[in-house]
């Protein structure tokens, strides 16, 4: 089976065989990313527009080195200074730019649903970089890239996603990816950052990091934004690291050999003690940025795919 | 002069039956029902005198309780004229007008502006509802008895939840010693702040803020306790949550003036209906679980629930075409409230009698209207409908000014074939 979907919107509606066909294309442009000469043609006379309406460096930076490498003409639009102060809706900006017939949109925006609203308006293809609190598609498949590279397999591990799950897309696109993939999740953090009903994802819920770590294989971190910390969800940012940071003893519970992750940018002595994050027999987190770039230049590389060939039928 | 209803299926929510019988009208009333085997002679009736309903339902005219209208602020969504087209293409007779309009229906004066409005405009009566606070911001209660002498004939802050105890006790106090009826809109405004749809696994898969069901609970059992103490006349505008009801119920066999109300799309719809973020499902409250949708129904059938309405919300397509947090809730209903209804009677979990005492004779006993019965004396407020038509409903056939329904595309069965307002017929040929 071959990955067939027009967009890229989130993990839910993909099949198990898509994401292994974007994986195992992703693996081919990780040795092509390693040559000196990275650069492949497979996008060029293509256009590819990032709209950010929320602030990224590092995801925003992935998709425009993914871009170049293939070929394509990319171009950056910082949403949030531009038409959103002028009043203009989010289909309106759309439409304008759909007139500029770009080929692949990367849309990110704060509020939930927004990218599957913007993709019915337009032809092209559109590749969610993250909306609201709802799906992160491709940093989940960079995650499972990580994984399957890292333990020679994305199925019957466990796993533990620990942090704010509550405000996290990230969390929410690996659940459904990794379950899908039929591992065992858990989730582990405070009950005020977990999700209402999450057990109902398949995943065991724990509150207690040092029970919810024991026989991982992985352990995925998340980030916890700083407006979080104070009294709100927590009481404090000394007392979550001390329940929920990350060290080398709560990592001890793990399996020895288990990989730590982390979507970045790290809250060094937040979520995660900084030595154990650079700890390169442990720590993935550099990894993850490399698989990151491969797996948005397969993602694209798919997806115009799927688009010629609309085009084609189209034509004939 | 009289006119005759002839071989209509009499739906007459009061005494509970539905028979095929015959009705006469004279001067705008209702004078008298016959029995099937009454002959009527030409020369009694002449054909403009009469019309043969072929065994379609005659029921009295829906009284719609918390009607949007734009006016005044916002005639672009909707005006009194084409809120009244709608109401009589969907057999609705009485609107209850609501005050949350830009400015709010808080003085004698806006109320007046309104009356003249909807009698300039209005093809069906209105029965307007004034604010219960200046402007709807919780601190002052506005003049309760000039504006019931102006026509008010209930006091609402609408959706604005009264967060002052102490001001709403006291607006509950002087209400109730004019006797006027109180209605609001059980939530707890902060559980429920920023809240798109209700807290749950769908919730959690679309990454959209929610709000747990005890919200409404909340509310609803904080404004019984100020009902206890203050023995106001109370409505709980929407109920939509099966938590909830077990307050409801302690406080009807206490004994307190309380009824309650529920929209037809928390009776037809549920929160999978959202899909792939649509925003003309984004309701207030939002849309519930199954469960809950089922344990409303089941309230409404057994009378605990004691008015259903549409809640006519109209938004204009920018207020709609936004991502799913940034909508503006509401949809339209006026149209829509009797078939989406009928399809609780298709269920066979409800009668026809049944459903038209929760939308006409309810709503119309607990405002002190005339309407919403087929007895003799009362209004000719009357609605023709045939229960079993089919059809699809297309939004941008309705007569609304703004086309926000959630019923688009739907199969519905159950059309109005005929709105009669003080015996003129409004609606149908």
């Amino acid at each position: 089976m071959t990955f067939r979907a027009k967009h890229l919107l989130g993990i839910e509606p993909l099949h198990p065989d898509e994401i292994t066909t974007v994986l195992d294309l992703a693996d081919s442009y990780v040795e092509l990313s390693r040559q000196a000469k990275k650069h492949s043609d497979v996008l060029a006379g293509l256009t590819v527009i990032n709209m950010f309406f929320e602030n990224s460096t590092r995801t925003q930076a992935s998709f425009e080195i993914a871009g170049h490498r293939l070929g394509a003409d990319v171009m950056n639009m910082a949403m949030q200074a531009s038409s959103i102060k002028k009043g203009e809706t989010l289909i309106d900006t759309a439409l304008t730019l759909n007139a500029m017939h770009p080929d692949l949109l990367v849309v990110r925006h704060p509020h939930s649903g927004a990218v599957n609203l913007l993709a019915e308006k337009v032809n092209c293809a559109v590749l969610n970089a993250g909306d609201g609190l709802h799906e992160h598609p491709t940093q989940a498949l960079l995650d499972a890239l990580t994984i399957r590279r890292a333990k020679g397999r994305l199925h019957r591990l466990n796993i533990a996603i620990c942090g704010d799950i509550a405000h996290s897309r990230v969390a929410r696109s690996n659940i459904l990816l990794l379950g899908k993939m039929e591992n065992r999740i858990r989730l582990i953090g405070p009950p005020t950052l977990m999700p209402a009903q999450i057990e109902e994802f398949g995943v065991e819920v724990y509150d207690d990091m040092r029970a919810g770590l024991a026989g991982c294989d992985v352990v995925m971190m998340l980030r916890l934004q700083k407006e979080r910390m104070d009294g709100g969800f927590i009481p404090s940012q000394r007392e979550y690291y001390h329940r929920y940071g990350l060290d080398a003893e709560k990592l001890s519970h793990a399996k020895p050999d288990a990989i730590v992750m982390h979507p970045g940018p790290m809250n060094r002595g937040v979520e995660i003690d900084g030595t154990l994050a650079d700890d390169i027999n442990r720590s993935v987190i550099q990894e993850q940025v490399e698989m990151g770039v491969a797996v948005r230049m397969a993602a694209m590389d798919l997806l115009a795919q799927n688009l010629r060939n609309r085009r084609r039928e189209a034509a004939a | 002069m009289s006119f005759l209803f002839e071989n209509a299926r009499l739906i007459d929510p009061d005494a509970g039956t539905d028979r095929v019988g015959h009705l006469i009208v004279t001067h705008g009333r209702i004078t008298a029902i016959e029995d099937q085997s009454t002959a009527f002679p030409p020369d009694q009736f002449p054909d403009t005198a009469r019309m043969d309903c072929n065994g379609l339902c005659l029921a009295p005219g829906l009284v719609d309780m918390g009607v949007k209208v734009g006016e005044p602020g916002e005639r672009h969504k909707e005006s009194f004229k084409t809120a009244g087209n709608a109401a009589a293409a969907g057999g609705v007779t009485t609107m209850v007008t609501r005050p949350d309009t830009l400015t709010a229906v808080d003085s004698p004066e806006v109320l007046d502006f309104v009356t003249r409005r909807a009698a300039e405009m209005s093809q069906v009566r209105i029965a307007p509802m004034a604010a219960l606070t200046r402007n709807r911001e919780g601190r002052e209660m506005v003049e309760i008895s000039f504006l019931i002498d102006s026509g008010a004939v209930a006091f609402t802050d609408g959706d604005h939840v009264l967060t002052d105890n102490r001001v709403l006790s006291r607006c509950l106090t002087y209400a109730r010693s004019l006797n006027a009826l109180v209605i609001a809109h059980p939530q707890d405004p902060g559980l429920s702040r920023g809240a798109a749809v209700t807290s749950g696994k769908f919730a959690t898969l679309r990454g959209l803020p929610a709000v747990s069901p005890m919200a409404e609970r909340l509310g609803l059992e904080r404004d019984l306790a100020l009902v206890e103490m203050t023995r106001a006349r109370y409505h709980a505008d929407q109920l939509s949550t099966a938590t909830a009801l077990p307050a409801l119920r302690r406080a009807k066999n206490q004994g307190l003036d309380v009824t309650a109300g529920v929209s037809i799309h928390h009776l037809t719809l549920n929160e999978l209906d959202v899909g792939d973020y649509r925003t003309f499902f984004k309701v207030k409250p939002p849309l519930r679980s199954e469960d809950d949708r089922q344990a409303m129904v089941e309230a409404v059938a057994e009378g605990l629930i004691d008015v259903v309405c549409s809640m006519h919300t109209p938004q204009d397509e920018e207020s709609k075409r936004l991502p799913f947090q940034e909508a503006a809730s509401g949809a339209v209903g006026l149209e829509t409230l009797l078939p989406a209804a009928m399809r609780l009677y298709h269920s066979g979990q409800m009668t026809l009698p049944g459903l038209f005492r929760v939308l006409s004779l309810n709503p119309s006993k607990r405002l002190g209207l005339e309407g919403g019965r087929l007895s003799i004396g009362a209004p000719a407020d009357l609605v023709l409908f045939d229960p079993h038509a089919p059809f699809i409903l297309d939004r941008f056939t309705l007569q609304s000014k703004s086309k926000n329904t959630p019923f688009d595309g739907q199969r519905m069965q159950g059309r109005v074939r005929g709105t009669w307002v003080g015996g003129t017929r409004v609606f149908g040929q």
